[in-house]
């Protein structure tokens, strides 16, 4: 009898994952936001909402991110709206790229800013469902991608 | 059940659990039986068919043919040459919208389908819409999921050029009253075609006595292999058709100035077609006449109505696709947890269903949910491999509880 390799669970719905989960952080919205955002997956219904204000250096001080969809995605929206603060455009831009890097299995060793988020390691055994933790991070990538070309190219005042 | 036997795929673990398979509507496994014809054809007599004089030829020319004389008994139509063989049902539907279709329809006509249909029978029909300026009407479904008759004759009119719809719903399991929208139609004059992708396998089909005019089904839903269906056509109606695609093997004779086209159903088969897959579903054909699709609609309205049982049981569970003409198929949300975290729970404990929209995102939106789960029926499940469904399903809860 062909045998295909166990498959653990636990960690995909583990303790901080859950947590993550039923108590999402930084959900409230934010007033008059810099970059915005929103992503959905049209296969899941999935959505993504992310909102950040910056300071005049360029740097996030409020964070709000809206999920609705699985609890793969809702963690990790949590999960990335607690490592946004004080970063700049072009370091949310890095941090999502080495989290893309570290989901696709392109990274050999974990860089420390993707430390808090080491419970989603699970999520890469699971290859089907890698797109719901990377949803949040388009949405990020999306927005500060469209601020910076917005700031390239300033709308004429009229 | 010595049946299962017959399904090598059937006996694997999955993640350490034997496999239950419950994904049946996207595709169904394949016999040995048909395995084996696969393996036989491409041994023993491989060769390109209608062109040869050498043995091969003949021989590969002759199992092609016979196939489609098999898929007429199965639908029990007139002739061999009403047997057009394509890729799939949505190929099928694709070739009557882009011949008939653009042949027939014009400025200001409409073309009728209903709120259950797949993508695959709402994107032909808006694509030949635009280009023709005609118009898409849609007959809804109550909650259950039954269509409303009263609104479908309301859609009707002399404007009608075209009605085309599921007899089976895929996402919520409705057998549609497909005889009764066949007659209605006719009194308008609109030919009917039927998408038979999920019912051709699971209960007997008679296309002289549903009256439609096309009919489209799937192999690889009917226990044969991927990449060929089949569509059935009045005869009528597909000679009076321009031909789909060029090519060989469609034509008569060809010289730079005209073409004549080929007689049926060969018009409709241009290119060498897919020979392997036309024999294996012939011999899928012959396995489910084997058991009788009278037995096998029986067993699987047995399963269902126990399935049906044991999930409305489940605290917190809700069916979508309630209707009382029903086929083997149970869609469900549970209220507090996303389908995708439901099938994958379900996958660590070997069970395969399949969680997303199903291809049919405007009846989600009907039935106000991004998603389903989707346990899909065959004769050769069990009342335990529902146990064991639903023992997943209370592990699914237990994890967001």
């Amino acid at each position: 009898m062909p045998q295909l390799p166990d498959l653990p669970l636990d960690g995909l719905f583990g303790q901080v994952i859950m947590d993550h989960y039923r108590n999402p952080r930084n959900r409230a919205p934010v007033a008059s936001p810099d970059i915005h955002a929103h992503e959905r997956n049209p296969f899941c219904g999935d959505a993504v909402t992310v909102d950040l204000k910056l300071d005049n250096d360029g740097r996030v001080v409020q964070v709000s991110v809206q999920s609705e969809g699985c609890s793969i995605l809702q963690a990790t929206a949590s999960l990335m709206s607690e490592a946004l603060l004080g970063k700049t455009l072009e370091q949310l831009l890095q941090l999502s790229g080495q989290f893309r890097d570290w989901m696709q299995g392109r990274l050999k060793s974990n860089p420390p800013e993707l430390e808090p988020m080491q419970a989603l390691q699970v999520v890469r055994q699971h290859p089907v469902r890698i797109k719901c933790a990377l949803l949040p991070w388009t949405a990020l990538e999306v927005g500060a991608q469209g601020h910076r070309q917005a700031k390239k190219f300033p709308l004429l005042p009229l | 059940m010595k049946i299962r036997k017959d399904f090598p795929v059937l006996a694997q673990t999955v993640h350490g659990k034997p496999l239950v398979y419950l994904d049946n509507a996207a595709t169904t496994q394949k016999p040995q039986a048909v395995i084996d014809t696969l393996v036989r054809y491409y041994t023993t007599e491989n060769a390109n068919i209608h062109r040869g004089v050498h043995t091969l030829s003949q021989l590969a020319t002759e199992d092609y043919e016979g196939a489609r004389g098999k898929v007429r008994r199965l639908l029990n139509a007139r002739e061999d040459r009403e047997i057009v063989f394509v890729r799939g049902t949505t190929e099928a539907i694709n070739l009557v919208a882009q011949t008939y279709g653009r042949q027939n329809v014009g400025p200001g006509d409409e073309i009728v389908i209903s709120a259950m249909e797949h993508h695959s029978n709402i994107v032909p029909w808006q694509m030949l819409c635009q280009e023709r300026r005609a118009l898409l009407k849609v007959v809804p479904c109550n909650d259950a999921g039954e269509l409303l008759l009263d609104e479908y004759e309301k859609l009707l009119s002399p404007r009608t050029k075209l009605v085309s719809i599921v007899h089976v719903s895929n996402a919520l399991g409705t057998i549609n009253p497909a005889k009764q929208l066949v007659d209605m139609a006719h009194r308008w004059g609109a030919p009917v075609l039927l998408d038979g992708a999920q019912a051709a396998a699971h209960m007997p089909v008679d296309v002289q006595a549903l009256g439609c005019d096309f009919y489209a089904f799937s192999g690889h839903k009917l226990y044969g292999p991927t990449g060929i269906g089949v569509l059935y056509g009045r005869a009528e109606l597909l000679e009076a058709m321009p031909p789909y695609q060029g090519g060989g093997d469609m034509i008569r004779s060809v010289t730079f100035e005209k073409t004549l086209y080929n007689s049926l159903p060969y018009k409709f088969e241009a290119g060498t077609p897919n020979i392997a897959g036309s024999i294996g579903l012939g011999t899928a054909i012959d396995y489910v006449n084997f058991i009788g699709l009278e037995r096998i609609a029986a067993y699987e309205d047995e399963l269902l109505t126990y399935g049906a049982d044991r999930l409305s049981s489940i605290e917190g569970l809700r069916i979508i696709g309630t209707a009382k003409e029903k086929a083997g198929i149970l869609s469900f949300v549970l209220d507090k947890v996303h389908p995708h975290d439901i099938g994958t729970i379900l996958d660590a404990e070997g069970v395969a269903v399949r969680t997303g929209h199903h291809c049919a995102q405007p009846l989600m939106d009907r039935f106000g949910v991004p998603a389903t789960a989707r346990a899909s029926l065959s004769f050769y499940n069990t009342k335990e491999e529902i146990d064991i469904l639903v023992k997943g399903i209370d592990r699914v809860l237990e994890v967001f509880s």
